[in-house]
């Protein structure tokens, strides 16, 4: 029997081409939409992480900190809530740092009569604690300990960044949902329309005695291939134009050090059930008006 | 009336079919014997066709008892509706042909929903199609029948599933006189072969023809034929 309606199924999608044509074209279009904005999150959020393992908190000490009193900071700053790990940079290392990093102009610092860099500590954070809000918080602590003489974290400008980011992805999501939405009820009507054509045909079976099921096994077959062939037509078009906007982008912003990826292999599953999901029950909405309840 | 005989296949009880506050059939008691030949006649709008829907439930009766071959139609369970559809072949005025579907897919279908094996349907729906005398049309386009031709199909798709009961409405209105005479015919054929036959028609003709018992239909009741 399940032959049968395969059989039935695949013969209707080849005798109504047209509308079901548009079927596939506006699940393909909702697939490519959507997943246009998961894939920009996806990588932005990417991008945005790896910004944020490489932010750490330097805290640099008054000159005139002695050097018994430096344990008793590093400790108090070792206590602070989220603080992975605690780096004294002495101000001779610094100085030793700065000198190879200035290379050429090293004559410069030569001529110096005393190192002028303070002795300081580089805070790594815990790796889930990266929230700007702790980060700031952090670093309040931190700058509060008398011996401190100021404290900076570098890249503060991602947090502006990660805010604006943080906004386009609460619209993105919202967007998302909308379009996930409405290609359901695009792809109902649709569907409705394929059987609202056909739906003499749809009282014929009924009375020569086909069942519910006889009826309605076939066009939810329909559903879920046109969702089916609507989701891998998105995912090809997705792919390509993915592949032609990646090669051309300078691959400077991610610093080479991260590859802006496609949806990964489950993803691409996912998708494709969640396409067929959509026409089944873009089917089944349109069959409940259709074959109305009689008796 | 309310006896029971066994070889009663019909029987309706007092029924009513209203719409809103228009009743188009009143206190309808009528009783169908197997292998009967029955005509359903009277003017238009005299409720014929909605006599006939009742029978295989097109429509609820709004008042009233309906048996059909054993089966209460007042409380069939919408599941078994398909069931009681198998037992009776249905043809139209209009042919109701799957526009989209071949001769052959169109007397198929209802083997195919009765879940007839493959083979048993290849050999059942050649030998209906050979009954009526479209054999050699059985691959074309419903549309490119004439109309005569496609009650015939009509025909061999109401009777490829061995109903027990043929209810045919108005089946020559749409057909000349030749295309009405072979349908006519064929009808007959199928009474011989044991089939009980209930048609809806004002075509005198017709049921001249056939001699059957006619019951005249007029404002949705039963009365006395007119002289």
């Amino acid at each position: 029997m399940i032959s049968l309606y395969f059989k039935h199924a695949l013969r209707d999608i080849g005798k109504n081409r047209f509308v079901n044509a548009v079927s596939i074209i506006t699940i393909a279009l909702s697939v490519i939409i959507t997943c246009s904005f998961v894939l920009f999150f996806i990588n932005t959020s990417e991008i945005l992480t790896l910004w944020k393992k490489g932010v750490r908190i330097m805290a640099y000490l008054y000159l005139d900190v002695p050097a018994e009193k430096i344990p008793e900071i590093q400790k108090k700053i070792s206590g602070l809530y989220s603080v992975e790990d605690v780096r004294f940079i002495s101000k001779e290392e610094a100085f030793d740092v700065l000198k190879e990093q200035m290379k050429r102009q090293s004559s410069l610092l030569e001529n110096l009569k005393e190192n002028p860099l303070p002795n300081a500590f580089e805070i790594r954070m815990i790796a889930s604690s990266q929230t700007w809000e702790k980060i700031e918080n952090l670093a309040s602590q931190i700058q509060s300990i008398p011996q401190v003489e100021e404290v900076e974290y570098g890249q503060r400008w991602l947090a502006r960044f990660s805010y604006i980011i943080n906004l386009f992805k609460l619209s993105g999501y919202a967007l998302g949902i909308l379009f996930s939405v409405a290609s359901v009820f695009i792809v109902a009507n649709t569907v409705r329309l394929v059987l609202y054509s056909r739906r003499d045909e749809i009282e014929i079976m009924r009375l020569v005695g086909a069942s519910d099921g006889f009826i309605k096994v076939p066009l939810y077959i329909e559903g879920i291939i046109l969702g089916a062939l609507g989701g891998i037509i998105g995912l090809i078009v997705l792919f390509t134009t993915f592949i032609s906007i990646t090669s051309n982008i300078d691959q400077g912003i991610t610093s080479g050090a991260f590859q802006i990826s496609f949806f990964s292999y489950s993803s691409m599953l996912i998708i494709l059930i969640s396409s067929m999901f959509v026409g089944w029950f873009g089917c089944f909405l349109s069959l409940k008006h259709i074959i109305k309840r009689e008796l | 009336m309310n006896e029971n005989n066994e070889n009663s296949l019909i029987r309706m009880f007092h029924v009513y079919r209203r719409y809103g506050s228009k009743a188009a059939l009143f206190d309808i008691n009528l009783e169908v014997f197997k292998n009967e030949f029955i005509f359903i006649t009277g003017p238009s709008g005299a409720g014929k066709s909605t006599l006939l829907k009742l029978l295989y439930l097109g429509e609820p009766a709004s008042e009233g008892q309906i048996l059909v071959d054993g089966i209460n139609l007042a409380r069939i369970s919408r599941n078994r509706i398909p069931f009681l559809r198998r037992k009776i072949g249905i043809i139209f005025q209009d042919f109701k042909l799957i526009h989209s579907k071949t001769v052959f897919e169109n007397v198929a279908l209802v083997l195919e929903a009765a879940g007839k094996p493959r083979q048993f349907i290849q050999k059942k729906v050649g030998s209906v199609l050979r009954a009526v005398g479209m054999e050699d049309k059985q691959n074309s386009s419903p549309l490119s029948l004439s109309g005569g031709e496609q009650q015939r199909v009509a025909i061999a798709r109401a009777v490829a599933g061995d109903p027990t009961i043929i209810l045919a409405d108005e089946p020559t209105g749409s057909l000349d006189a030749e295309s009405a005479s072979q349908v006519t015919g064929l009808l007959k054929d199928f009474h011989i072969r044991g089939s009980t036959i209930i048609v809806a028609t004002h075509d005198k003709e017709f049921i001249k023809k056939s001699g059957g018992r006619a019951v005249y239909l007029k404002q949705g009741r039963i009365q006395p034929p007119p002289a």
